[in-house]
This record gives structure tokens, sequence and C-alpha cells, in this order.
């Protein structure tokens, strides 16, 4: 490794221009007439839509447009689609309502779009749309997955009765029903997975603009995958062929999954701008995003655990209700599926499981994939469980887990998943050395001196990531491929582009992949530059989510690399008068083996393109094209372990200690990769502790502002611990599993293990807020 | 927010003449004022800025008599050093106020006059037996907050500062909602001459209130057992998301006890 190239622990180049206030952000894009556009909202979480008088509105001063839904439906333009069918078990496909980008008859959450106003500035287009009238006819709401599909709950849409979208079943029913047959011992656990708002800190917006001159459109909208943004809008939305709609990702300000999807915004804004000759731009604000970002998790699980007499696992069985809201988002119907229960054998040997998941319309924002999208879900399911049955056997939550860990490799699981190589017990020994386990009783004796309870959890996660090989997701109902597309261009003068169909928005591709290219060819990080996220600059990609931009899109670039090289190296050769197979590359050179026979990089660049002196029948140029499909998901995998504090008088948590082993396979930039780590274990903190989005019982949002959802916040954190210990991944060139997403997935259940342990009694749901950690704590003594 | 006439007043009198305009409102810091107007919740014709006020400004201390200009910012006051030496408890309380930008904004008139049923300096001037000087009249703390969000203030009445006497002790400890930081529960606890005196914010129905039971314990005995041993009735305080009422009475003691701790240093 050089000073810059693989393993280094290299600044982010990007940082400068972020931190500098310098990033280029939809907000910041201006088209000559750009107007300002604002959405009206519904205020109900159920009503038919009686009328609308959008007449007021349009005589407001500096109004260029009130459209609704009838002319949006007249003008073609397609309903929002779920892109993965999921049959249920009984063979029928799932049951997906119509979803207007603008509603028409009927809305179904309180934030739906209905009307769009467009005007000369965005108080106007604010003060206008508070004149459009619009005739409601309340109906009633549920908002609870657990009691949306009850005898009597309102209809949400009319393809799916009792509000269930589809009834999924994966493992084997009989075997698992026959290992329970066999159970000396059977752990049960119902638990609730909360409901999270992403937050990203910049809004999602969108900015159309129609050319009436090209016939073209262009989009600059906040997307993880502007290509996907594409084909989508095109191909079911109706807004414009493929050649006729340029997508733009610039500068995008956090994601977490929830700017995957294809919003009703972007599609209402580019129609908008054909529709009233000007450029249309829309900026969420804070309380939108609450409302309508697609929300995570939001899962009810009952589930059950067979062990034999020495508390071997022998079974699981897991039922779900997974809320998805009030509309199929675009991947909503992955998450918790093959997302999810093909995760439920955590790092042990299952023999048998067997898992059914029920999805659910309910009137609240639709909810998808949000960073771990499934796997934090079952990882709560798998260590919750395995830690009250260790409590329940009275043995050592680690000892139960090391007896059941998988430990030979390749492994098959009973739910899809192929793992491939792993060291669970590596993880688990560091995590425990590095928290000084054997010194908790010695702490919490300490601590109960203070009047204070002092617990520890741990958490032996696994997740899939890479995703994912596409012709195994296609016939797992994907309605896309999930490879990744790379483009390396050497220029001239020897610096290099690479384009890329990955997105950047926080995850610092610009330094890891120029770090990439840095290793093969010696070429400085600053002759490197990564382009992406303009899909008239990059050919195709398919974005960044499930912590695959290294595992996929990073092998794209490997394999680009590889042509790059293989012709660089015929061009030397034939400038040396060597033989390529002699040819090797080093601190930006290439040199003929052995002998300081050489020709730097630049050089062999310019040749490329003066082409005076080129091998015979040698294209001249050096461009190269790769696509890459990978052969199997990653699996990264690590523990985690917390140490908490409660104040039983309050209620207040404090964590005292967090240590965090991670197996990521191999690392391009350890400091990135702990950035990751840090922000992935706030969110789960977060989510163990503090957030939550709770709709009341008409349905409207409670937690709309940061006056009542709690974000975590430096306070709220201890300084982590961390640690890897690696074993590379066997399917891609790089040994790259992934890291992204890790830190949300093993937080959560690690946090939870550690306050239950405090109290001593499991009755504690998530957000394990000051308020339900006294009222435990209470319980507990009494 | 909608558009709203802004005016820079230069005197007392002139924000007052200011502020007959029909739908006028005063800003001070307006960090509560502000953000209620970016939603579109407040929408004020005209806003009469108090910031520029010089006579509004500063905090005196005089043997046991402090006075705090009402647009004294809470950073100042948490900064102060002869109040700090005077009255700590009521630096301390400002100094757990909001965040930085909060504390170098908002100001000690505009929450006193806004009177949140969550706000820290309600419970401190009643505790304290403080009184609230306008450009009309003094009001004494015990008749100036009236209920939530509603104060003895008049249309067109602008506080000119806080006058407090020293205590013997006194202690400020809160509770804070997770999410907005503002207090579930403060307690404001004060030993002087006249006796102890409680007050309790973020937790009364009906906005900051005097709490009879830690008064009369605490009276007997100025001791953090002796606030322990006080259950605090339930009835009349607010109940929500974050904190049932029962959770608010049993933190209304502990608070009230860590309070006393302080205060006796």
């Amino acid at each position: 490794m050089g000073i810059e190239g693989v393993g280094a622990r290299v600044a982010r180049k990007e940082d400068k221009r972020f931190i500098t206030g310098a990033g280029r952000y939809v907000d910041d894009m201006i088209v000559p007439g750009m107007k300002h556009a604002a959405f009206v909202r519904s205020p109900h979480a159920h009503a038919e839509i009686a009328g609308i008088d959008v007449k007021a509105a349009q005589a407001m001063p500096g109004v260029h447009g009130v459209l609704t839904g009838r002319e949006l439906k007249a003008d073609g333009i397609g309903n929002l689609i779920c892109g993965w069918m999921i049959h249920s078990k009984d063979g029928t496909p799932m049951k997906m309502g119509a979803w207007s980008p603008l509603a028409v008859d009927r809305v179904r959450y309180v934030g739906d779009a209905v009307v769009i106003v467009v005007a000369d500035t965005k108080g106007q287009a604010r003060d206008a749309a508070e004149k459009v009238e619009i005739s409601y006819k309340e109906l009633p709401a549920v908002t609870d997955a657990s009691k949306s599909m009850d005898a009597g709950a309102p209809q949400i849409h009319p393809e799916a009765e009792n509000n269930l979208i589809f009834d999924w079943d994966i493992g084997n029913a009989d075997e698992t029903a026959a290992a329970f047959k066999n159970a000396a011992h059977v752990v049960k656990l119902d638990i609730v997975n909360n409901r999270l708002v992403p937050n990203a800190m910049e809004p999602r917006a969108a900015l159309g603009h129609y050319d009436k001159a090209e016939d073209h459109y262009t989009c600059w909208t906040t997307s993880q995958n502007p290509h996907v943004a594409r084909l989508v809008m095109s191909a079911f939305y109706n807004v414009a062929p493929e050649n006729k709609l340029r997508v733009i990702a610039p500068d995008v300000g956090g994601g977490f999954g929830s700017k995957i999807y294809i919003y009703p915004e972007e599609i209402v804004c580019l129609w908008a701008s054909k529709k009233t000759g000007v450029p249309v731009k829309w900026v969420a604000d804070r309380t939108e995003s609450f409302l309508t970002d697609a929300h995570g998790r939001d899962h009810h699980t009952h589930a059950e655990m067979a062990f034999d007499k020495d508390h071997n696992i022998l079974g699981l069985k897991v039922e779900t209700k997974a809320n998805l809201g009030a509309y199929m988002s675009l991947f909503s119907s992955a998450t918790p599926t093959y997302l999810y229960a093909t995760l439920l054998s955590g790092q042990y040997n299952i023999p048998a499981i067997h898992a059914n998941v029920k999805a659910i319309y309910t009137n609240t924002a639709p909810v998808d994939a949000y960073r771990g999208a499934g796997r934090p879900e079952a990882t709560f399911v798998m260590e919750r469980m395995m830690e009250i049955a260790a409590r329940q056997f009275g043995l050592s939550p680690a000892e139960l887990r090391r007896k059941n860990f998988v430990t030979q490799f390749p492994h098959q699981t009973p739910v899809i998943m192929c793992y491939d190589a792993g060291d669970y017990a590596a993880s688990l020994d560091a995590a425990m050395l590095a928290a000084d386990y054997a010194g908790f009783p010695q702490r919490k004796a300490q601590a109960a001196k203070a009047g204070k309870l002092r617990g520890i959890g741990m958490s032996c996660y696994i997740e899939a990531c890479g995703i994912a090989p596409s012709a195994a997701v296609g016939s797992l109902g994907a309605g896309v491929g999930l490879w990744e597309s790379a483009e390396v261009r050497v220029n001239a003068v020897g610096t290099i582009e690479v384009l890329t169909g990955s997105h950047s928005h926080g995850q610092g591709h610009e330094t890891t992949f120029a770090q990439l290219v840095n290793e093969r060819f010696g070429v400085p990080l600053d002759s490197v530059s990564i382009v992406h996220g303009d899909t008239d600059k990059v050919q195709m990609g398919m974005g960044t989510y499930g912590s695959r931009s290294g595992a996929v899109g990073m092998s794209a670039i490997v394999k680009a690399l590889d042509k790059v090289e293989a012709k660089a190296k015929k061009i030397a050769a034939h400038l040396l008068e060597a033989d390529e197979g002699d040819i090797v590359i080093e601190n930006g050179t290439l040199k003929v083996a052995g002998t300081d026979k050489n020709v730097p990089w630049f050089q062999m660049a310019l040749a490329a393109y003066t082409a005076h002196n080129l091998p015979g029948g040698m294209e001249p140029g050096l461009k190269e094209t790769a696509f890459y499909d990978p052969s199997n998901f990653t699996f990264p995998a690590g523990c985690y372990i917390c140490e908490v504090e409660v104040d039983p008088d309050t209620g207040m948590t404090e964590i005292v200690q967090f240590v965090a082993a991670d197996d990521f396979g191999n690392i391009i930039n350890p400091m990135i990769v702990e950035g990751q780590v840090h922000g992935g274990i706030a969110q789960g903190v977060g989510q163990a502790l503090l957030e939550g989005a709770f709709y009341d019982a008409s349905g409207q949002l409670l937690t709309a502002s940061y006056m009542d959802y709690t974000m975590p916040r430096a306070s709220d954190l201890p300084s982590f611990q961390l640690s890897t210990s690696n074993t590379p991944c066997p399917s891609n060139p790089l040994g790259i599993k992934g890291c992204g997403e890790a830190g949300a997935i093993g937080s959560p259940p690690a946090v939870i293990n550690a306050i239950t342990d405090a109290l001593g009694h499991e009755n504690l749901t998530m957000p394990a807020t000051p308020q339900k950690v006294w009222a435990a704590a209470r319980a507990a003594k009494h | 927010m909608y558009s709203v006439n802004y005016h820079r007043a230069s005197s007392v009198a002139d924000a007052a003449k200011l502020l007959a305009s029909e739908d006028a409102k005063a800003l001070s810091g307006g960090m509560t004022l502000i953000p209620a107007m970016k939603t579109r919740l407040a929408a004020p014709s005209d806003l009469v800025d108090l910031g520029h006020i010089a006579d509004l400004k500063g905090i005196t201390v005089s043997g046991k008599t402090v006075t705090i200009g009402a647009a004294t910012t809470h950073a100042e006051v948490a900064n102060n050093a002869a109040l700090k030496q005077a009255v700590p408890a009521v630096a301390h309380l400002a100094s757990l106020i909001g965040d930085p930008h909060v504390r170098h904004k908002g100001t000690i008139g505009g929450s006193v006059a806004n009177n949140d049923p969550a706000a820290d300096y309600p419970a401190a001037l009643l505790a304290l037996g403080a009184t609230i000087v306008t450009n009309k009249r003094s009001v004494a703390a015990d008749e100036f907050f009236t209920g939530l969000f509603e104060t003895a203030l008049e249309d067109g009445e602008i506080i000119t500062s806080v006058s407090i006497t020293a205590p013997d002790r006194a202690g400020y400890e809160k509770f804070r909602n997770p999410a907005s930081r503002y207090a579930i529960v403060g307690v404001f606890v004060a030993k002087g001459p006249n006796g102890v005196r409680v007050a309790v914010t973020g937790a009364g129905d009906e906005g900051v209130f005097r709490s009879s039971e830690l008064e009369s314990a605490l009276g007997g005995s100025f001791t953090p057992e002796a606030a322990a041993g006080v259950k605090v009735s339930a009835d009349n305080l607010m109940s929500d998301m974050h904190a049932s009422a029962e959770y608010r009475a049993s933190l209304i003691t502990v608070m009230a006890k860590r309070a006393v701790t302080q205060a006796n240093g």
C-alpha cells in the first residue's frame, strides 16, 4: 500500500467543498426563468376528495399554474410503482393499490400530495396554496399494522382486501414444526421494531426543466440512483423517453435509503414544467420531510426458537406484520421479505426455519428501506432472542452464541443465503476483550453504590450486502438487475476520470475510488476524478444503497482498470520493444521487469492519443468500460457490546461504553470505514433510545418536528471503541464486504440487551425513553 | 413566513407607540416568535424589535437586589460575575436554556412574557418572589404568571426588567424533554428570610406553579432527604407522549431533591 493507495487513511477529497459550504445541492441549482412550487397536501389520514377549487389560488400574485391530479392523469402520467414483485404463499401476486403522483379521488395519509402550485417565489406559491379549496369527506383511518387487518378496519385500497398486500412464506414449515416437536426448550418473543423517520440533513428536492425547443427534460433531484430514476420515470410514469430525459443527482446531503425511491414530487415538477412553460423547483421543508419521506422499519413480530437439552438451536419460527404505509414505495416489498427473512439464521447453525410475513397497508407515510433495510429488523429479533434465551437458561450470552455459531464455510442456511466467509468467534473474542467483559460484575457493583443500575448486552449481527446477483434477484421478483458499471478514461496527459454508476451522498467515493486507481497505476489522487450522478455522463448504473458501492461498484471499476492495464501494457511493450508479459506497473511507471527500461504513465497515455507509434491494428485512445454483476451477496458480520448505566430515579440511560468488532472484508480507507461505523451506531442508538415516529389514532403524525422527534446528539453517545478482524470476501476481486449499514444493524439489540440486563426484566420497547425505562425500573422493583 | 413590517424601536416609549397597531407583536430574541412565523403559525402584521433599546439591557447587583434588564440574553445572565456571586442558581438556570445559539439570542424578558409552560425563568422568578417591572407598573411574580402562555401583561405593556432579592440559598435542576430539551420538569428551590419557596415548571397543566407539599417539607428541613420524602400528586400535571403525569410527579420529587443538594452546595 502506498500513502494514497488501498488501505491508506486518506482524508476525504470531497470534504473541502462540504466543510466550506461550497457543495452544490439541488437547491443551489438555478435555471433561467425558474419558478417555485408548493404542494397542497392532505390534512387527513383518509378521505374522499369531493371537489377541488383552484380559482382563488390561480388569481393570486405571481402564480403560473395550479395543477391537479385530474390534469396529470389526462396527460397520461402513470402511477407510482413498486419494483419488486412478491408472490403470496398461495401463488397470487402482491395486491398493489394505485398511487397517483397527485391524488385524484382519495387521500390515504397525512401529507398525500393533491395539488401543485407554481409561482414566482416560494412565498407566493405557499400563499396561493393556502387559497386552494379542497372539500374532503373524511373516512375512518387505521395506522397500526397490528389492527389494520381486523374486521371492520377501514379499507384503504380496493385492490387489497383487508389491507393485506401479501402473505409470504420462506423456509420449511414442516421441518420447522418437526424441530419444535423435539425441543427441550422453546423461547418466545414478541417484539416491535419501531418506525423511524430518515431525517437526511438535506431535505428532498427536485428541479424539473422542460426545454420546448429541444423537446427535452432535465431533472435535478436528490437521488441515490439517478439512472434508476430515469428508467422508472420513462418506462412507467410516461414522463419522457429515456433519450429525452436527463437526470442529475448532484451533491446529495444524506440518503440512508430514503432517496432511493422515486417520489411524486420529481414527476410532478417535470410534468408541471411542461404544463406551465417554466422550470419548476421544489424543496421540501422539514415538516414535509417528516410527513412524506419514506419511513423505515415498523415491524410487529412473534418469534419462537427451539433448543435441544444442550442448548443447540433446532429451529426458528417467525411471524411478522410489516407496515408498508398508505402506498407501496419503490422497493417496499423487498425490505420485509428478501432483505429481512433471509437473514433470520443470524450467525447460527439453525437446521430449520420458517417465517411468514404479512405486508399491510395503513393510513401512514409509505415505508421502505432505511439504513440496513430488513437486516436491522432480523438482527433485532435474533439477538434479543439469543440474549433472552441465555438468561432463561442461566448461560452466559456469549457462550450460548458461541455454541451455535456457524464455523464451516460455505454455509447454506435454510433461508436462501449461502454464507461464504467469516469468523464469528474472532469478532466475539475481540469485542469481549475490548469491553473488559470479565470485569463487568465489579463495575456493576461499583455503580450500585452510586444508586445506578449497570447492564451489559451484546449483539452478534450478520447482514447481506453487495446486492446483488442480477439473475438471482430477478428470480426472486426484482424488476431490475443489480450489477454496476464503470468507465475509466485515461486522458492524453495521463490523468484519469472514473465514471461510475454508484452515487455518493456521504460515502466518500471521490476518495476511495481514486485510492483504488492510485493503487493500480500509481497516479496521484489529485490526478484522478470521480464522475457520478448524471445520466448524460454515466451511461447506466444502479446507484448506491445496501452497502454495495465498494463490493459491486468498485468491482466494476476493477474490471475496467484491468482492461486499461492490458492496453497500457501493450502500448508500453511496443514503445519499449519488450514483451507485454514482461511489463509491470510501479510508482506510476511502466517497466520491463528486472530492467531499468521504462516509460512513465503519462508518456504511455500520450502515445495512446498521438497514435504515432501504436502496435499494429490497435485503436487510438485509452478508455475502457465494464459492467460487473456479483456472483453472491457479501456477508459482513461482527459483535457489538454495549454497557449502560440507568438512573432508576429518572429512567435516564447513559451509554458508558460501546464496542464494535466488525468483519468487513478488505478495507480501502480505514478512516472512512470508521466514520461509517460511527454514523451507523449513532443511528442504531437513536432507534434504541430516542427515535420513534408515532401517529395518533386519527392518523396525525405526532412526531412531525424536532420538538417531538428525538435525533441522537453527540452528548447521547460515548466515544466508540472500534476494531475489525477481517476475512476477505471470496466472491469479488477486492475481497470487500461493505460497511455502510453495520452500525445501524448491530447496535439496537446490544443497547436493549444492556438496558434489560440492568433492569433485570425483558419488557421494554424501543425507543427506550427515560419514561419507559423509569416505568420498567419501577415494575422490576415491585 | 408571511410578509411582515419590521420596526426597530429606539426607546421603550417608541416601542409602546409602535405596538399600538392592531396585529403588532414585540420581538425580543425571537427564539419562539420567529420559528412560529416561519411555520406560518404566527402572522403578526408588524414586528417591533426591542433588541436595540439600551435601557432594556444589562444586569445590576446592589447589595441583595439584582435587576436584570428585559433584553438581557441568557448567555449574559449565565456569565455575569456579579450575578453568579449573588444568585448563582439563576446564572446556572440560564446556562441550561436551549443551546448556545438560543442563549445568545433569547432574552429574559422574551421568555417571561411568553410564559411557555416548559420555560425555565418562570420557575426562578416565582420561587424567588421576583418583581416584573413594565413600562406601566411593577407586578409580583405570584400575580404575573396566570396560565399557559398567559401573563398579567396588558396589550402594549412591555417588560423592562425583573428584580430579584438574593436568597440565602437556591438551586435549580431540570429534566429535559429528550427531543426539544425544554423542561419536562424543572424545580427551583429558594430559602430566604421569609422561608422556603419551591416553583415547578414544565409539569403543571396551567403552567408554572408553587408546590405547597415541597415548601412545607423543606420549610421544616431544607435537606435532600426532606424533599425525597415528598410524594407529589399527579393531579393537575400535564401528560403527553414524552411524560405521563405520574412520571412528572415522580420527577418533581427527584429534581427538588437534587436542587436542594445543589443549593446546599
